[in-house]
């Protein structure tokens, strides 16, 4: 089973203050969401909503058209998997995953039947007549998945389900998911404060903050195209350099000067920018190291960070600003070193005071 | 030359021992003998005394002479001990499972973060406070016949009041049901600290799985509480085997001793008959029968693992 959903104008108060303020999102069918932001913006108060353990102060809620907010929770054909796992601790993992369908007087053979292809599927055959106690967390998270595939849900939601996994399991679990939404080709929504999570399960993003959607899109849309300095900064590790820059025209593109008195041609045309100040965003790796130069583009190695495959460096430019390059995996720049850096300007994008992004590229600006 | 002494310094250091924090101090002991001394001679002095006065013929006077089991034959001989056996019993029965299932009840019901909850709470263990005399006052006044409350509201219907306290048959009832109102508090608490500890989240799992209230108080929350259920039964069996104060202050343990509990047996014949010795001999069986009841709660709450 699958469903698409269909979230207008929600509003929801918490006393005097608004978390989620008129927000709106349609998610169709067999789509995985993954809802991202900071601790705070909201994300899992969204996902609490559409569960129904939360109410809905104004605007509405729909499951394949129809109107579910007005209905408890066990009556909207959606199934959690939280982020303590909320598995009942005194029951064994066959009763946890039947609870929900005894609740609803499902037939024991049809139950059973279930249970089996579930912890087929997920590996938990030989758990099933531990108590949660006497399982991993790995394990747990197993039967918490488990207990949401039973129920043959219109839609999964996922409350930060992998947070409390060690950073390993994190990854298999993570990977494992994407196949069980490959295999059960149902409408999935993913809340996490984590971007690679993010990056590597959603079909779309739904980027949040401060009580409203910042940006929806693909992974790679997210990445490259950020519709605002907070997206821009937020998605990304490391996050994206800034520098305050003054910009002139130049043959229909923009021109961004640094403090320091570096010039970058860019890709952005110039129609329709509002005035500044503006900010120049570039990621770490449109910056590589050199040798170091007579331009303005060099400074000191503050810190360097050896991820392997690449290296980040961190040098302290001549006005004080810091910026984050990458160099190859075995570099040999030292810490206190004078390095150059080449700025690649094409992939560079502009902010404006208002925090809106200006792309190069086809589209003009996102 | 240099070389030697480097070696031996090494040694030196190693032999040295490493700080351990939580390595034993003597010193710690000063801390805790305080507390030893009294327990030594008001607990554990008194308790051995005891057992040695129960196979002697003792009075206040002397402490008489070795008699072996006899204060013991003569107690199972006496049937005012044995009927104030069978009342001890009889009262525990009364009193303890209406404790733990109103206790569990009011817990259940004030189980929330309303002004309205916070205030019942604090009412219903406000009785808990009282002394035994005052409950023991305000019960007599409510028992009273043809003034008390009972009769007023027994009088509302046209009906007549039972004589709580002089009917054989009501007589424990009525202070069985005084002890109730006075000692719901503690099993009240006890049961809300552990409803507050079930994790919100299983409840939004248990909603979620389509459970209505009554699934979810019979498949979630008293699962969740068990341990503390059995704690609250085992905590009132010792202290309702203790009866003393409401039976003395009520009834005089009468009707013709049908409320007369083991402790007002021990008070009436060690302290009014001045048979010490026999009066020892029965505190030593109430002690044996509470023990049972502790080695059980002692056993109950040591298996943390079942949870």
């Amino acid at each position: 089973m699958t469903a698409s959903i269909d979230i207008n104008k929600v509003t929801k108060r918490f006393g005097s203050l608004t978390v989620l303020d008129e927000l709106s999102l349609s998610i169709p069918a067999n789509e995985f969401v993954v809802f991202l932001g900071p601790s705070g913006c909201g994300k899992s108060t969204l996902l609490r909503m559409i569960a129904g353990l939360e109410s809905v102060d104004s605007g509405e809620i729909l499951i394949n058209g129809e109107r579910i907010d007005d209905q408890p929770p066990g009556q909207r054909g959606v199934a959690m998997v939280f982020q303590s796992y909320a598995l009942y601790p005194h029951m064994t993992v066959r009763d946890n995953m039947a609870f929900g369908l005894k609740n609803i007087s499902v037939d024991r053979a049809v139950i059973e039947a279930r249970i089996a292809e579930a912890a087929r599927m997920l590996e938990i055959g030989h758990l099933l007549d531990r108590k949660p106690g006497q399982l991993s967390g790995g394990q747990r998270q197993r039967v918490a998945i488990g207990r949401a595939v039973v129920k043959e849900p219109k839609a999964f939601l996922f409350d930060e389900p992998l947070s409390n996994l060690d950073a390993a399991l994190r990854t298999r679990t993570r990977i494992e998911l994407a196949q069980l939404h490959q295999r059960l080709k149902s409408t999935m929504i993913f809340v996490t404060h984590d971007q690679i999570e993010a990056m590597t399960l959603a079909d779309r993003i739904v980027v949040m903050n401060n009580r409203k959607i910042e940006q929806i899109g693909a992974p790679m849309e997210i990445y490259n195209r950020p519709a605002s300095r907070f997206v821009a900064g937020f998605v990304g590790a490391p996050a994206m350099n800034f520098l305050p820059v003054t910009i002139r025209e130049n043959a229909g593109f923009v021109a961004a000067t640094t403090g320091a008195g570096l010039e970058l041609t860019t890709a952005i045309p110039t129609s329709g920018l509002p005035d500044g100040p503006f900010e120049l965003g570039i990621r770490s790796e449109h910056v590589r190291i050199t040798p170091p130069t007579a331009n303005a583009a060099e400074g000191v190695v503050d810190v360097l960070e050896r991820l392997g495959e690449r290296t980040l460096v961190y040098v302290r430019l001549g006005d004080g600003q810091q910026i984050v390059g990458s160099d190859s995996g075995d570099s040999r720049v030292a810490v206190g070193d004078r390095v150059g850096l080449a700025f690649e300007g094409a992939k560079a994008h502009l902010f404006d005071a208002s925090g809106r992004a200006w792309h190069g590229g086809e589209a003009g600006h996102g | 030359m240099a070389e030697p002494r480097t070696a031996g310094t090494a040694t030196a250091r190693s032999r040295r021992k490493s700080v351990d924090i939580y390595a034993p101090q003597w010193r710690n002991f000063l801390f805790v003998a305080p507390y030893l001394t009294i327990f030594a001679t008001l607990l554990v002095f008194p308790l051995f005394w005891g057992i040695w006065l129960s196979f002697h013929k003792a009075d206040t006077f002397s402490s008489g002479r070795f008699v072996g089991l006899d204060n013991y034959f003569r107690l199972f001989r006496d049937p005012i001990f044995m009927q104030s056996i069978w009342n001890t019993f009889y009262f525990v029965f009364l009193t303890v499972p209406a404790l733990a299932l109103i206790g569990l009840f009011l817990a259940l019901c004030l189980n929330r973060r309303t002004r309205s909850a916070a205030v019942l709470r604090a009412l219903f263990f406000s009785s808990s406070v009282l002394s035994v005399t005052i409950v023991t006052l305000i019960w007599r006044i409510v028992f009273i016949p043809d003034l008390g409350l009972l009769s007023m509201v027994y009088g509302l219907f046209g009906a007549q009041a039972p004589a709580f306290l002089a009917d054989p048959h009501l007589a424990m009832i009525g202070i069985a049901i005084a002890t109730v109102w006075w000692c719901i508090g503690l099993p009240m608490m006890l049961f809300l600290s552990a409803l507050q500890q079930i994790p919100q989240d299983i409840y939004e799992a248990a909603a979620l799985d389509n459970a209505n209230r009554w699934q979810t108080l019979w498949s979630i929350t008293l699962p969740s509480i068990k341990r503390t259920f059995i704690l609250v039964i085992i905590i009132q069996i010792v202290l309702q085997f203790q009866l003393f104060g409401q039976a003395w202050l009520m009834t005089r343990g009468g009707p013709n001793n049908l409320t007369k509990p083991i402790v007002l047996y021990i008070y009436n014949t060690a302290f009014q008959r001045w048979d010490i010795g026999l009066g020892a001999a029965a505190s030593e069986i109430l002690f044996l029968l509470i023990l049972i009841a502790a080695m059980a709660q002692y056993l109950v709450t040591r298996r943390k693992a079942d949870a």
